[in-house]
């Protein structure tokens, strides 16, 4: 382990900052958007108010005319004017203008708003003006024909009132806004607190404590703290192989290290050399059982730290029983049996570490052929249940009492024989269930004796698979 | 040399518009001052001189040309400027507020702010551009050696009482202004339509004792003092108590029912060369020491009995009674040419019965 001086990851912007970020961003163009929105519509509101008074002051003014002799008589009411001067600070213009379009009385000059519309937009020496129109008809007798009531008023109490308007909705948007960027940083502050809950618990808890975080999250982020809980399961598991290996190997290797050393005492005191010669080769013998054990218990320890963290690839399961065979070394073995190759001529994809499963049928052949009787048979075969790897001989095998226990550790009452540790078949029961398969003892009818790793169905690869390196293995019926 | 041709060219606009001049001319300040203010106004220049000294006294460097002219032709000559066909005048006050009102209307005045004008009422300032610079009520005179106490008028239903009998003594010995011929009349004559019944009971009892309708203050005053009028109705107070001072027969009435507030009117024309000049003879007016100038010639009238403010303060009970013609736009409906004619025809009528 190297000790890091400082972290070179650089933070990244804090939540807050980045939801003050969005929210500013937001709120600039809301408001934004809610000031264009109020200017408009204050503008029409005063428009329409103030439209509303141009009509009226002309409707009283249309009802004012009346014809007398053949002449039109504008009574002008000022009722008229005083409703225009709810503008107080505008400036009036009108004109009554008969059908030929000539002044009867009021402003000369005033253009009336173009035909079909009642209102139209002007000026009034220099200032703005609207202008509204009314037009009534008469049939008299001696009168016929549509007399035109045009009023206009300069613009300066719209401006007022429009301005008022959006002062006012601005006034209460702004309002909104501080009460909305209130409730977030309220909303921000509570949805953080889970998180500083998950950091007071881990503060606070033991060196040693590596049990899964009980602390009440909300549903975002749980995955979180499920993620965190299988990493802290996994170092958890990879603190009790180390735990449970140095056991082993204290264990393990304490008896035959006395032995030797007895052994090595004995030889120190005999004057014999036939005897001499008898307890050397004892010594080489323990020595070899020694180194084994040794080989097995890293095999076992390296298999199972894999089985835990090393990826499943897709593979064909008969180059694992080809590559056991390879190199398992019957020279080792007194009895001299062969060991022979029981392959399906179809191809049998799995997702499997093709290092463990090796390891593990190496085991599995060193056991036939040191305690079965031969032939020995590496077997592969794909069933509806999955696919089966494992080995076949002609002995006795483990008689079915011990089949249960068989696969634990130190299993045999005789503990550790100069050739072997007895640790073979724990370690391919790991890599097993390591593969979520299970390993299996079985007498068939035929005879013999069989040992196999079972692996479940879900290991073999989907037919149109798209995972990485699966491209390699045909689907089966290629 | 340029001055020489402005003259000129001011003498031959003169000639050329005929009855377009003053009618009297007073100056103030320094002789040889070079560009003098131009006021014009319809008050007497005796009336307005106080207040004219006074300014010229607090400015010495100013000098104050002030024009007299009739509020017809003072109206006349201002629309001309407006139109750029007449020289324009710094300072245009007349008693003829509706005019004053179109002048404003017709954009041919611009605004002037100040603290004074500000805390005017908004009876009393349109637009920041016409501003009501004094407060002269439309009352009744009477000579006291001809009217006995007990029939001395306080109000128009009094003067109503007075002329409905048959064959009462003042038929055709009550007086009041021809509209036709005197603006201040008519704009009177119009308030006082909008302001209650009475007018119409008024215009009877006018008509049908022959009422005498004639020209100017002067004249109508004169006839009371003399004894040709009985009763004089709706005169100017101004001139009317500046002539009861001198004259103790002469009794001048508020009427109790409602009296009318004039406020002449002050405005800048927008051609005006002294615009700053003339927005502080303004400011000057409404400056207490202006006020108190106004008030000596009666141009701001605080009758003890009306006390209170003419634009409408006060308690209820006066402020109900003090009507002030308010300067707004509703004004022009009295100006409108078919609504004048008509009236004026009325009233012709009225005083022409047999």
């Amino acid at each position: 382990m190297s000790l890091k001086a400082d972290p070179v990851v650089p933070p990244t912007l804090s939540l807050t900052g980045r939801l003050a970020t969005t929210l500013a961003l937001v709120f600039a163009l809301g408001g934004l958007a809610v000031a264009l929105a109020a200017f408009a519509y204050g503008r029409h509101a005063a428009q329409q108010s103030y439209d509303r008074l141009l009509i009226g002051a002309a409707n009283q003014i249309a009802e004012s005319i009346t014809i007398h002799d053949g002449q039109v008589l504008v009574d002008l009411p000022v009722a008229a004017f005083q409703l225009l001067s709810l503008a107080p600070q505008d400036r009036i213009a009108y004109a009554v203008l008969g059908p030929d379009g000539k002044v009867i009385t009021g402003y000369d000059g005033l253009t009336p708003p173009p035909k079909g519309q009642s209102f139209s937009n002007s000026t009034f020496t220099g200032d703005p003006m609207r202008l509204a129109e009314v037009r009534r008809r008469f049939a008299e007798r001696s009168f016929s024909g549509t007399v035109t009531v045009i009023v206009g008023q300069t613009t300066r109490a719209r401006a007022e009132l429009a301005w008022q308007i959006t002062r006012g909705a601005l006034v209460a948007a702004a309002l909104a806004g501080c009460v909305i960027v209130l409730l977030a940083i309220f909303a921000v502050r509570s949805s953080l607190r889970p998180l500083r809950r998950i950091e007071r618990a881990l503060a606070a808890r033991a060196a040693q404590d590596l049990t899964s975080i009980d602390v009440a999250v909300p549903a975002e982020i749980e995955s979180l703290v499920a993620t965190l809980n299988r990493f802290i399961a996994r170092l958890d598991r990879q603190f009790t192989t180390m735990r449970t290996l140095i056991a082993d190997t204290s264990h393990q290797l304490r008896t035959p290290i006395a032995a030797l050393r007895v052994q090595a005492e004995l030889a120190a005191g005999e004057q014999d050399p036939e005897r001499l010669r008898t307890i050397l080769s004892r010594i080489h013998d323990r020595a070899a059982g020694l180194g084994r054990l040794t080989d097995q218990l890293l095999n076992h320890a390296l298999i199972i730290h894999r089985a835990d963290s090393a990826p499943l690839d897709a593979i064909d399961l008969r180059t694992v029983a080809i590559r056991a065979a390879e190199e398992t070394d019957h020279d080792l073995f007194s009895t001299g049996a062969e060991l022979e190759l029981d392959l399906p001529e179809e191809e049998v994809p799995c997702a499997a570490d093709a290092l463990s499963l090796v390891e593990a049928m190496k085991n599995l052949a060193a056991n036939a052929l040191r305690h079965g009787g031969a032939p020995v048979r590496l077997f592969v075969r794909a069933t509806p249940e999955g696919q089966v790897i494992g080995t076949r001989d002609s002995g006795p095998g483990i008689p079915e009492a011990h089949w249960t226990d068989a696969a634990t550790r130190y299993a045999r009452k005789t503990g550790v024989s100069p050739r072997s540790a007895g640790l073979g078949l724990a370690i391919v029961a790991a890599v097993a269930r390591a593969h979520g398969g299970t390993l299996r003892f079985a007498k068939p009818a035929a005879g013999g004796f069989e040992v196999a790793i079972h692996l479940p169905p879900a290991s073999a690869p989907p037919t149109q698979g798209a995972a990485q390196g699966l491209a390699q293995v045909p689907a089966p019926g290629e | 040399m340029i001055r020489l041709a402005l003259v000129l060219i001011l003498f031959a606009l003169r000639a050329g518009a005929g009855p377009l001049a003053p009618e009297a001319v007073a100056h103030y300040g320094p002789a040889g001052a070079p560009s003098p203010l131009l006021v014009r106004g319809t008050t007497d220049i005796a009336l307005f001189a106080p207040v004219l000294r006074a300014f010229a006294t607090a400015n010495p460097l100013v000098r104050i040309d002030y024009e007299q002219w009739g509020s017809n032709e003072l109206y006349q000559a201002a629309a001309k400027a407006c139109a750029g066909l007449f020289a324009a005048a710094d300072l245009v006050i007349s008693s003829a507020v509706d005019q004053q009102v179109k002048l404003v209307n017709d954009g041919c005045t611009q605004a002037h702010r100040s603290a004074a004008t500000t805390a005017l009422h908004e009876d009393r300032n349109w637009r920041d551009e016409v501003f009501g610079i004094t407060r002269e009520p439309a009352v009744m005179v009477y000579n006291r050696r001809l009217v006995p106490p007990a029939e001395a008028p306080r109000s128009r239903f009094d003067l109503l009482d007075l002329l409905r009998p048959e064959g009462s003594r003042y038929a055709g010995r009550v007086a009041t202004y021809d509209i036709g011929q005197s603006g201040l009349g008519y704009l009177f004559a119009f308030a006082d339509s909008q302001q209650a019944t009475t007018f119409g009971s008024l215009m009877e009892a006018f008509g049908r004792t022959h009422a005498v309708a004639t020209c100017c203050s002067a004249e109508i005053i004169d006839g009371v003092a003399s004894g040709r009028y009985l009763i004089a109705y709706n005169v100017l107070g101004s001139y009317a108590l500046a002539r009861a001072a001198r004259d103790p027969e002469l009794v001048v009435v508020a009427p109790e029912d409602y009296t009318l507030i004039l406020s002449r009117a002050a405005l800048i024309p927008k051609e005006a060369r002294h615009p700053a000049t003339a927005g502080r003879f303004v400011d000057f007016m409404l400056s207490p020491a202006g006020r108190q100038a106004l008030r000596a010639t009666r141009l701001i009238v605080d009758p003890p009995d009306l006390d209170g403010e003419a634009s409408g303060g006060g308690d209820g009970r006066n402020a109900t009674l003090l009507r002030p013609v308010p300067l707004s736009p509703v004004l022009l409906v009295g100006l409108d040419r078919q609504r004048r004619e008509r009236f004026i025809a009325l009233w012709r009528k009225t005083f022409q019965q047999p």
